[in-house]
């Protein structure tokens, strides 16, 4: 596995990458039926950051030694030893967030309504991360390990 | 004589912390479990979930049904651990066998502290630390109307709202003058008192029982401020003292919890310690303490585990830190508890009373951040935690830190850039 890097410098603060997160984990994948058709509109796992003129864009890093994990009281957060991902489990959390306590980048976002939490799971089963393959600039870059 | 590499005693986040530990670079050696419960693994923390009717028991399970056959542990389950020859490396059950082992774990955790007051042995009083409390409460509550919480720090408080959400009177009783008076300030011990009593369960301070009454079951009690209460249910949730006795009277130091190092080694070697049986390194205070908290038993756990492997590692970034949440107002807090300002600590806040919102921050001398409180938004709250741990002097931006937007964004240029080095790329342009 590798990860997501963001260069800064050209980060031009166009927030696409949060739209295009919504679309990948919405149902249809398409960006019209996302936000005009969808029942929920999913919560962008990627938040960009803002102090202008600065923006960057921030999601989980899928730390080696994830502190999120060790603060899961429900055994919803797990390291994944074959693909190296941090994964959250939606049907065993119980939205007490510790994890985001513990998160040392502020990467997990909480849903204040529904007491849930996101996090980026890399786009699972899609292609590749959207909020890469999407960003306009190339401010965002999938680092592979090999 | 059955013989294993690593040997651990107990099993919850702590035990499941070193198993993981052990086998992200060990897969080949041999582990065991010893469980006094019978139980799969299980998370205690979800006790008021299940009890609130949030998850079913399946959810309860902290690691999924073939947990120990895919980790490749042994079992002992329901096996009480009489005794332990440290000098030999030998485990003696209960059931008399002996176990030898190479490196031992201890994650006996605590045990429920039973104030002395007469009457607590009665049938329908109940702790509420372990899966036997919760299959016994779920059975008293078909029929309890009048429940009785003692203790109002976070077990009592949680399990108060989940008896007021099912529909009994509740009563809590909290010796101090406010409740949770360990991890939260006045204001925040003010803003929960006032959700409960909002919604209908009190909350008695500076109070506790003066008598119970009844024969085999509790019927009533008299509070020592000469109040008497109906109660057909009493938890007792004081809280949870470590426990030690496979170290007492061994030689093994012990001061409240089992003492060991950042390396969750105790003072007999090849034998460590971690979760809330022990007393670890606090890296705000700098010295030992027993930190009873979820976050500190998995990641002690895993620490040890690396250590017992042979890869050395130190646990330097435990403290305080607790995630709460009562009637959906959301509370964090982490490191030092301090109310007011004075020669040794600077105190930054904001509040808005009307949307339930408050963010205090505590600033030692070298302004370094060792103590915050969250309620209401709670959103990036580990950011806080990181700048803590690492040590950062926080006065250049201290104001940002009470905006809820804060971010990396809010921090000065450099010390952005260091604390997220491995995760941007710069001077591409």
């Amino acid at each position: 596995m590798g990860k997501i890097q963001v260069k800064p410098e050209v980060c031009i603060g166009c927030h696409l990458c949060e739209i295009w997160c919504q679309v990948a984990h919405s149902k249809s994948k398409n960006i019209i039926k996302t936000f005009l058709y969808e029942k929920t509109i999913p919560m962008s796992r990627v938040v960009v950051e803002e102090n202008l003129p600065l923006t960057f864009p921030m999601q989980c890093r899928h730390c080696q030694e994830p502190d999120c994990v060790s603060a899961c009281i429900s055994g919803a957060l797990i390291k994944d030893s074959a693909s190296g991902k941090v994964i959250h489990d939606p049907s065993k959390c119980v939205g007490c967030f510790s994890c985001v306590m513990a998160c040392p980048y502020g990467n997990i976002f909480v849903n204040e309504k529904t007491r849930e939490i996101v996090k980026c799971d890399l786009c699972e089963g899609l292609d590749e991360p959207y909020c890469v393959s999407h960003c306009p600039n190339e401010a965002l870059v999938y680092v592979s390990d090999d | 004589m059955r013989k294993y590499d690593y040997l651990i005693i107990g099993n919850s986040a702590a035990a499941v912390g070193c198993i993981e530990g052990i086998r992200s670079v060990d897969k080949k050696s041999t582990i065991a479990v010893i469980s006094e419960e019978k139980h799969h693994v299980y998370s205690r923390a979800l006790i008021p979930y299940y009890l609130e009717g949030k998850i079913d028991r399946d959810k309860m399970n902290y690691r999924p049904a073939g947990f120990y056959e895919q980790a490749r542990v042994s079992l002992f389950i329901n096996e009480k651990v009489n005794g332990i020859k440290y000098e030999e490396n030998k485990v003696c059950l209960s059931s008399g066998e002996f176990i030898e082992y190479g490196k031992l774990l201890l994650a006996t955790g605590g045990k429920p502290i039973i104030p002395p007051i007469k009457g607590l042995d009665k049938n329908n009083v109940f702790t509420f630390l372990s899966m036997d409390d919760v299959l016994k409460i779920e059975k008293a509550l078909s029929s309890a109307k009048n429940a009785v919480v003692l203790g109002g720090g976070v077990i009592g408080l949680m399990a108060a709202e989940v008896l007021h959400k099912k529909g009994l009177n509740v009563h809590v009783l909290e010796l101090a003058d406010r409740v949770l008076a360990p991890v939260v300030d006045e204001h925040v011990s003010c803003i929960i008192e006032k959700a409960f009593n909002e919604q209908g369960a009190s909350i008695h301070t500076s109070n506790t029982i003066q008598e119970i009454h009844g024969k085999e079951n509790v019927e009533s009690i008299t509070l020592q401020d000469g109040t008497s209460i109906p109660c057909d249910l009493l938890i007792v949730g004081v809280g949870v003292s470590p426990r030690v006795e496979l170290a007492e009277g061994t030689g093994m130091e012990v001061n409240r919890g089992i003492v060991v190092n950042k390396k969750m080694q105790t003072t007999v070697p090849g034998v460590f310690a971690c979760g809330d049986c022990a007393s670890i390194y606090d890296f705000i205070l700098g010295e030992n303490r027993p930190l009873p908290l979820w976050p500190n038993a998995y990641a002690g756990g895993r620490v040890a585990a690396f250590n017992m492997a042979g890869i050395e590692k130190e646990y330097t970034w435990g403290t305080s830190m607790n995630s709460m949440h009562f009637f959906d107002l959301n509370i964090i807090n982490a490191g030092l508890n301090i109310s007011y300002s004075n020669s040794e600590y600077e105190i930054i806040h904001t509040e808005d009373e009307n949307k339930k919102t408050y963010r205090k921050f505590v600033l030692d001398k070298n302004g370094v951040l060792v103590g915050l409180i969250l309620a209401g938004p709670i959103a990036r709250a580990g950011i806080f935690l990181n700048l803590m741990r690492k040590n950062v002097d926080v006065r250049p931006f201290k104001e940002e830190l009470l905006c809820e937007n804060f971010g990396y964004a809010s921090i000065p240029e450099e010390l952005r850039w260091t604390l997220l080095k491995d995760d941007v790329i710069l001077g591409v342009v």
